[in-house]
């Protein structure tokens, strides 16, 4: 509960930021809501030499209507998410992912780009970002590039982004209409999913599937996926569900806990979503 | 709400009502103070080394690099303070003569006995520093196995404590008649025998320990500020564990946010600030962290359970036999071995069962020390006879409703002399059973149950009971004196009126969350016939309340309140001489209304309450023989337990696909005597059922076989919130105690006594199509799931 030392800087700008992650390297972090780092770091989990705060850079903290996709700003709290017209309208099921993050002073303070940057495989958000297949945009000394959030995660915690690049925006497809569900497992409110499930169907890009906590990064459900393109029901692609995931054992369940619940949390999502 | 009995009382209408407690905008707003709010200049930070090793002999500590590190004044190891300590930490519950009690130094010297226990502090001028310090300890362990298992210990493959030469405490029994419980089983048409695991629990007080000790500059008294419910016992303890006088100790409890039990406690920290505040001259302080909490503070239950009932073929229930494996951790803390005790009383129930057995057997484990946990052992027991009775209608083949009906003590029975040893003051058990099923819509519940069933359905519905009694007022002295306690039960209060009338109420039971403040200023205006907000209630500081017993065991009201009560009536026995003298009458001619005295039948001439105050502390004109001032002292040792009672119901859906457990209802129908404020009631209800809940669905200190804790944060140890429950359904009824004048029981812990079984039977009950009858808590998806699709035969 007591952090190591470290030195705190504060940047006001993206490009501040960028530069001081350029003079720091691996020992700095970038806290946006702190409600990822600040744990880690108080259980001396994380020691970063260096914390650089962008939680006051206000030019990223946007949702905007950017006519093929909606923009959102990476310092864009859950919060504004959950409650964002645009979203509502265009993209539901982020909407709605968001609102189910953490409890609500978790989603006063916390940021979709903090959760996507951070890159844990339970967390709600990469997972839907990963089945609307956004794009994220990042920024470092060498100027922005888009990368699709089926290529940004890596690993546990882990993801593309250089040690000096930062998460400047999130590019959401307009859903268009199409059918959704967030199904998220869990056994308080506020926790993580043990499993969760994000499907989208409808929206011309075939039906995407991805799964939460299936593994070291969010997955998509690729068996189900192709075998409702090839045109199988839907229960017959959620059984698929798991098939070529690996997924975690700990307290809240083994690995064929989770598998079976992948399955379950499938059908049931593709089922409301209407595929 | 329905009231099933009233009881004649003076009301001037102030008990009874739902008044805000006067405690909470400063608990609201961030007013109050807790130990850790509190900040001395000077003060020294202590952080401690903890062992990383369940089971470990200790072959060297250096501190030398951490004691020559920045901001830190000074390191010790176990042997540097060995000789600060004029006795080990105390356990004062030596449950029998012979029961083995290790040796438990606050800083552990040779071996380390569970992950977390100190082996070396480091004292600094910040948090920061002594945290940064404590990494720089190099302690040398040589591992040894780890005991966790409780049959493992009781086999003594490995012996923890070696001097003792064996893991097994004691065994303590409670064996009225053997040859009745044989014959009764012998003559049984029904039998049931079920094993049941009470899991540990963290207790998890929203304000986690700290202590903050300050020498003064003169003449070297210490004043020990804690985060404890208990600062008189902790008085007696610290200065016994220190060999300091008593009188040079002075304990203050400020607000503390929460004990659960867990503050029922001298820990190591409090001794280990208090020597080395002597030694440096200063301030010395330690805030517990989250996950030292999780280490370091009692942890609860931790018990297996095997409880067999004989029974007639209509179900009624002839003998219980109850045999107990307990978990007592690595050490005896202040009343660790006591607990099973505290149930052993109770595995009869409600129910008026002719033979009982208990036996217990206790022993040590490589894990963080038991104590008392909110319910203290009624938990367990009442658990253990709900689930069985659960069993037992099951065997008969009749509801769960109509098996506890055929069981219970009688209303007429009252007192009822338990086939344990108690005499249960009073009740009527049956109307909370009627009240609790209207609340949940029973009849129409089993229907659902049996339409989803029909169907097919794979959202399983169940209906859970839990009928219950507890034992609580902790407690007459030669009872304790019985069972081996160290201390009494008594409880002391002053009423003390100032001259201008207003009242100061000192309370020798210290509450940690209760609204003590709240309950007692409304005892003593219902009487003085004042408001409430002209008594102020002074407690927690020794200085200021020196003599009491604290808060514990659902005690404070009908032990700590009856004296209030008590002295309030002393007082009013005074100002009646006062009166009577001012009105030139008799004493016993007068009234007392609306704050004065009056004539009997002729209201004309009055004394009024404020002149009365005043004419006492001016003592100008007293009659003969009365002293000055209103003020008066009363120790209460209650005659007996109280003995609260009620019905839980618990109504969940079990979804068959995933595993999880909904609680779609909940009811509770609670009979503690006498409300003084039915608002507090259904507080602490609210809070103690969540907690039932918890142990029920959510919460388990796991570690694995090497010892280790593996959910020390709250990220990992899964404490229920208002998001995971329905809004809960009170009802009560009210059967007021003979064994005090406010006619209350205690309400304390009954939530938590009753709902962990309701919720289990909830749930076993929507899982019996699968056959199955039992499911380890928690009850949580994963382990459901398992259960469910492991069954052979099973399937709907």
């Amino acid at each position: 509960m007591i952090p190591a030392a470290f030195d705190y800087q504060r940047a006001d700008s993206a490009d501040a930021a960028i530069a001081a992650l350029a003079d720091h390297g691996d020992d700095a972090k970038l806290l946006a809501g702190g409600h990822s780092l600040v744990p880690m770091m108080k259980l001396r989990l994380a020691t970063p030499a260096v914390v650089i705060d962008v939680g006051r850079v206000d030019d990223l903290r946007y949702v905007e209507d950017a006519g093929e996709h909606v923009a959102v700003g990476a310092l864009t709290r859950h919060r504004d998410i959950e409650t964002s017209d645009v979203l509502a309208e265009h993209v539901p099921l982020v909407a709605h992912v968001a609102s189910l993050v953490g409890d609500p002073a978790v989603r006063h303070f916390g940021t979709i780009g903090g959760s996507i940057a951070h890159a844990d495989p339970a967390s709600d958000l990469p997972a839907a970002a990963l089945a609307l297949g956004a794009t994220f945009v990042a920024r470092g000394p060498g100027g922005e590039r888009e990368i699709a959030a089926g290529d940004f995660f890596t690993g546990y915690f882990q993801s593309v982004l250089a040690a000096d690049e930062m998460l400047t925006e999130i590019r959401l497809p307009k859903m268009g209409g199409a059918g959704w569900s967030y199904q998220k497992f869990n056994r308080r409110a506020q926790d993580w999913a043990i499993v969760a499930v994000a499907a989208v169907h409808g929206n011309g890009a075939g039906t995407g599937v991805a799964l939460v906590n299936m593994g070291s990064t969010p997955v998509r459900a690729a068996a189900t996926e192709a075998a409702l393109a090839a045109g199988s029901s839907a229960a017959e692609a959620a059984a698929l569900a798991a098939d070529g995931t690996d997924p975690p054992s700990d307290l809240n369940g083994d690995s064929r806990y989770r598998k079976a619940l992948a399955e379950v949390l499938t059908a049931r999502a593709l089922t409301d979503a209407g595929a | 709400m329905t009231v099933t009995d009233e009881t004649a009382s003076e009301a001037t209408g102030v008990i009874g009502t739902r008044r805000l407690r006067r405690e909470d905008p400063a608990l609201l707003t961030g007013e109050a103070k807790f130990v850790d709010d509190l900040d001395l200049p000077s003060q020294l930070w202590v952080g401690c080394v903890r062992s990383p090793h369940a089971h470990a002999r200790i072959t060297g500590v250096d501190v030398s690099q951490a004691a020559a590190a920045d901001g830190v004044v000074a390191a010790y190891t176990g042997a540097d303070l060995a000789d600060r300590w004029a006795a080990p930490l105390p356990c004062a519950w030596p449950v029998t003569d012979d029961m083995k009690n290790p040796a438990h130094q606050p800083v552990a010297v040779g071996k380390a006995n569970h992950v977390g226990d100190i082996v070396a502090v480091v004292v600094g001028s910040s948090r920061y520093a002594v945290a940064d310090a404590v990494e720089q300890v190099v302690v040398d362990y040589e591992p040894l196995p780890a005991v966790i298992d409780l049959e493992d210990a009781r086999s003594d493959t490995t012996v923890i404590h070696e001097d003792l030469g064996t893991n097994v405490s004691y065994t303590w029994e409670l064996i009225p008649d053997p040859d009745a419980v044989d014959a009764a089983f012998a003559a049984a048409t029904h039998t049931v025998a079920e094993r049941y695991v009470q899991q540990r629990l963290i207790p998890a007080a929203m304000e986690p320990r700290g202590v903050l000790v300050v020498p003064e500059p003169f003449g070297g008294d210490l004043t020990i500020y804690s985060a404890t419910q208990i600062p008189h016992i902790l008085k007696v303890m610290a200065a016994i564990t220190l060999g300091l006088a008593e009188h040079r100790v002075r304990v203050v409890a400020p607000a503390v946010g929460g004990g659960f039990g867990s503050k029922l406690n001298v820990y190591a920290e409090e001794i280990i600030c208090s020597a080395l505040a002597l030694e440096h001259g200063v301030p010395v302080r330690w805030t517990e962290t989250r996950s030292e909490a999780a280490l370091a503070t009692i942890h609860g239950r931790g018990q297996i359970q095997d409880i067999e009932l004989a029974a007639d073929a209509d179900g009624k229930i002839s003998a219980v036999r109850v045999k107990l494996l307990a978990d007592m951790g690595a050490y005896l803390q202040l009343v660790t071995p006591g607990i099973p005790l505290l149930g052993a009383f109770l595995y009869h129930g409600v129910y008026d069962i002719p033979a009982y057995s208990f036996s217990c057997t206790s022993v040590f484990t490589n894990m963080t020390p038991t104590d008392a946990y909110r319910g203290a052992g009624r938990p367990e027991a009442t658990y253990a006879i709900e689930r069985a009775i659960d069993a037992l209608a099951r065997e008969v083949g009749v509801d769960p409703a109509e098996i506890r009906r055929r069981n219970y003590i009688r209303a007429e029975q009252f007192p009822y002399a338990s086939p344990a040893g108690l005499e249960f003051d009073s009740g009527n058990y049956e109307p909370t059973l009627d009240q609790a099923m209207e609340l949940v819509g029973y009849a129409d519940l089993r229907a659902e149950q049996e339409r989803r069933r029909a169907e097919g359905s794979t959202k399983h519905l169940g209906i859970g009971l839990s009928t219950f009694v507890e034992m609580c007022g902790l407690a007459p002295s030669r009872v304790l004196a019985s069972l081996n306690y160290s201390a009494g039960g008594w409880e002391s209060a002053t009423v003390r009126v100032l001259p201008t009338a207003k009242v100061q109420v000192v309370t020798g039971s210290a509450p940690h969350g209760q609204g003590h403040e709240t309950s007692w200023s409304m005892i003593v205006a219902e009487r003085l016939g004042i408001d409430p907000d002209d008594i102020d209630v002074l407690h927690s500081d020794t200085a200021i309340a020196p003599m009491g017993l604290d808060t514990y065991g659902s005690r404070s009201l009908s032990v700590g309140g009856t004296a209030v009560h008590l002295a309030t009536e002393k007082v009013l026995d005074k100002a009646r001489l006062i009166a009577a003298h001012q009105l030139e009458a008799n004493p016993d001619d007068l009234e007392y209304v609306d704050a004065g005295f009056q004539v009997k039948g002729s209201p004309g001439a009055r004394a009024e309450f404020a002149a009365i105050a005043f004419a006492a502390f001016t003592a100008h004109d007293l009659p003969d023989g009365v002293e000055p001032n209103l003020e008066a002292q009363v120790t209460w040792d209650p005659p007996n337990f109280t003995f609260p009672f009620g019905t839980h119901i618990a109504v969940v859906e079990v979804d068959e696909e995933t595993g999880g457990v909904e609680l779609l209802d909940y009811a509770s129908v609670d009979d503690c005597g006498n409300q003084i404020n039915p608002l507090i009631v259904e507080g602490q209800v609210h809070g103690g059922v969540l907690q039932g809940i918890g142990q029920a669905l959510f919460e388990k200190a796991e570690f694995d076989l090497d010892g280790q804790p593996r959910n020390v944060t709250f990220g990992d140890y899964l404490v229920p919130s208002a998001a995971e429950t329905p809004s809960f359904k009170h009802g009560t009824t009210v059967t007021p105690s003979p064994t005090n004048p406010l006619g209350v029981k205690g309400i304390g812990e009954a939530g938590t006594i009753a709902a962990t079984p309701a919720v289990i039977n909830a749930v076993v009950d929507a899982l019996s199509p699968f056959g199955i009858t039992d499911v380890e808590m928690p009850a949580s998806p994963d382990r459901v799931w398992a259960l469910i699709h492991t069954q052979e035969g099973g399937g709907s």
